[in-house]
């Protein structure tokens, strides 16, 4: 520890360019995400490997399903949904309810970054990871046989509301409760939303609870994205509207009820 | 532009407390820092300093009173980038590397200092690439600092700076904070260690059950009421009222316990003078003779009545 020269502590205060706030802060969240071993296994290796497991061992029936190719075409749009809801749910959830907990939020309250750069940098990770992940999922699933139809942009304006749609009720989780019980809320909802919702088991399956399980936004995400991509739809209006709705609900009950502390 | 950093007025602050109530852990706080020095917060655990520190900082709202942080409200957004702060505990992203996190805030400022530099001045470089939850406690803490100064701010707030550091990474933390003052930057930090608000403090306020129980400088607070004090040791049973008669009027003279003298009045030369004079004219050999000074510590307790560590 050697001395401090004159001059060179000189309060010189300022913020940063909006750019250069984003940049760092977002290539920050992505660095704590792709390090953190649950965080990889959530987001990228169990939809990775459920997606081939399901493809290649038939214990799950598909109606009209018997070859690996058309189970695909049923598994791939299922898990995209399960990826997405992973990285902007529970992976929100139980970071922002540790960063809450350990103080960070409060922290860079303190700092130049404003808290809509510091939210728009969390959303822009997301979206790396959902590239990420919806990328090798594509792969994957082309490699066992998948064949998409219809129009890609009808699949990301599902994929972009689907997003903000879990980001506003991870946030909601997250900022509302310590960072152990937003952990395991996250995660139980997570897992009933595996099951119930759409994204492994057809919701067929559950005879006269479809039509409620239906409006859960997994099971929206992932029909829409099977009247996409399977059966070659633009954009399906009903589940649409369900993600619209549920994003908006989502959104707005964080923004009142966040608590950064 | 006022040459106040930090002006606080009549700060009233309530918390409710479980079970119904309210404990008022601020009442009535008023403080000032003058631009370019450094204002200590001193008083034990609980004494509200945390909570004053966190109105200053726009964490919390007042009850009642204002509060002007460079001449503004405390939550101005514009205030983010010109305060530097440094909280009690946490903070850093547990996943980070040490030197990630500091380099994360300072491209938030638009001339931050070199963060290469203050984590090599802070003794963090051999750490750099240590993820911050496998960071001692002290090294947290000289990250935290770092982090609260690295935008190069006008004003810092300094939350139990040194806490749990050992001696070299404290003198490490004092370095920072007199060459801050040195270059024009206002410190504010709150602390329950004498030698740190001694050694450090242009201004102190001694903060106990949310009052501002003293202030001033460090000098103004330990001279206060120990003016005139000489002491000093010799055989027992010297004649009190020979020596009385000997000095200037006015001053009083008691021996207890046998062999220990207490001269009371105000000590200058001439009254030195004339206590060694009388000495050396009855052949008294006065030992440990010296003037009275009190200590911080000496003037907390005898303000509070308590101890000032706990």
């Amino acid at each position: 520890m050697s001395a401090w020269s004159p001059g060179e502590l000189a309060p010189a205060p300022g913020a940063a360019p909006v750019g250069r706030m984003l940049r760092a802060q977002a290539a920050a969240e992505l660095k704590l995400v792709l390090r953190n071993g649950e965080q990889v296994l959530l987001n990228l290796v169990i939809p990775l490997g459920l997606l081939v497991v399901l493809v290649l061992v038939p214990f799950v029936e598909v109606d009209g399903a018997g070859t690996p190719g058309e189970r695909a075409d049923f598994f791939v749009p299922g898990l995209m949904a399960l990826a997405v809801m992973s990285a902007a749910f529970t992976g929100q959830a139980i970071a922002v309810g540790f960063e809450r907990q350990y103080g960070v939020l409060k922290r860079l309250g303190a700092t130049a970054l404003p808290r809509w750069v510091l939210l728009l940098a969390k959303t822009l990770a997301v979206l790396v990871v959902e590239l990420l992940q919806l990328t090798l999922l594509a792969l994957v699933g082309l490699a066992l046989g998948w064949s998409p139809q219809g129009a890609v942009v009808g699949a990301v304006v599902l994929v972009a509301l689907g997003t903000a749609a879990f980001a506003g009720l991870g946030l909601l989780l997250g900022g509302t409760l310590r960072g152990l019980t937003s952990l395991a809320a996250a995660n139980l909802v997570w897992l009933v939303l595996l099951v119930l919702g759409g994204i492994v088991f057809p919701l067929s399956a559950f005879g006269p609870a479809e039509a409620p399980l239906s409006l859960l936004p997994t099971a929206a995400l992932s029909g829409g994205l099977r009247e996409v991509l399977e059966a070659g739809a633009v954009l399906p209006v009903r589940e649409t509207l369900v993600l619209a709705a549920w994003a908006v609900g989502g959104l707005a009950l964080a923004a009142r009820l966040f608590r950064w502390e | 532009m006022t040459d106040l950093a930090l002006e606080v007025d009549g700060l009233v602050k309530r918390f409710r407390v479980p079970g119904g109530g309210a404990r008022t852990a601020v009442d009535g706080l008023s403080l000032a820092a003058r631009r370019g020095t450094v204002l200590a917060l001193l008083g034990p655990n609980g004494a509200g300093k945390t909570t004053t520190v966190e109105v200053c900082e726009g964490y919390q709202d007042p009850d009642a009173g204002t509060v002007r942080v460079l001449g503004l409200p405390p939550r101005t957004p514009s205030l983010r980038p010109r305060v530097g702060v440094m909280p009690q505990a946490g903070g850093t992203y547990p996943g980070l590397r040490c030197g990630e996190a500091l380099r994360l805030v300072a491209s938030f400022a638009a001339r931050p200092l070199d963060p290469g530099a203050l984590l090599e001045r802070l003794g963090l470089t051999e750490v750099e690439g240590t993820a911050c939850r496998r960071l001692s406690g002290g090294q947290q803490q000289r990250l935290s600092l770092a982090m609260a100064v690295v935008g190069r701010p006008e004003l810092v707030f300094l939350d139990e700076p040194t806490s749990g550091l050992d001696p070299q990474a404290r003198r490490g933390t004092w370095e920072l904070v007199e060459a801050l003052r040195a270059d024009g930057a206002t410190v504010v930090l709150t602390t329950h260690l004498m030698d740190e608000a001694e050694r450090l403090a242009d201004d102190v306020v001694v903060v106990d059950a949310g009052r501002v129980v003293a202030a001033g400088t460090v000098a103004e607070l330990t001279r206060h009421g120990a003016a005139g004090q000489l002491r000093f040791r010799a055989t027992p049973g010297l004649d009190l009222d020979q020596l009385l008669s000997a000095l200037p009027e006015g001053c009083l003279a008691k021996e207890s316990p046998a062999g220990q003298y207490l001269v009371e009045g105000p000590v200058d030369p001439q009254l030195l003078a004339a206590v060694t004079a009388w000495c050396a004219t009855n052949g008294v050999r006065a030992d440990d003779l010296r003037v009275e000074t009190r200590t911080l510590e000496d003037v907390f307790l005898e303000l509070t009545g308590k101890e000032l560590r706990t």
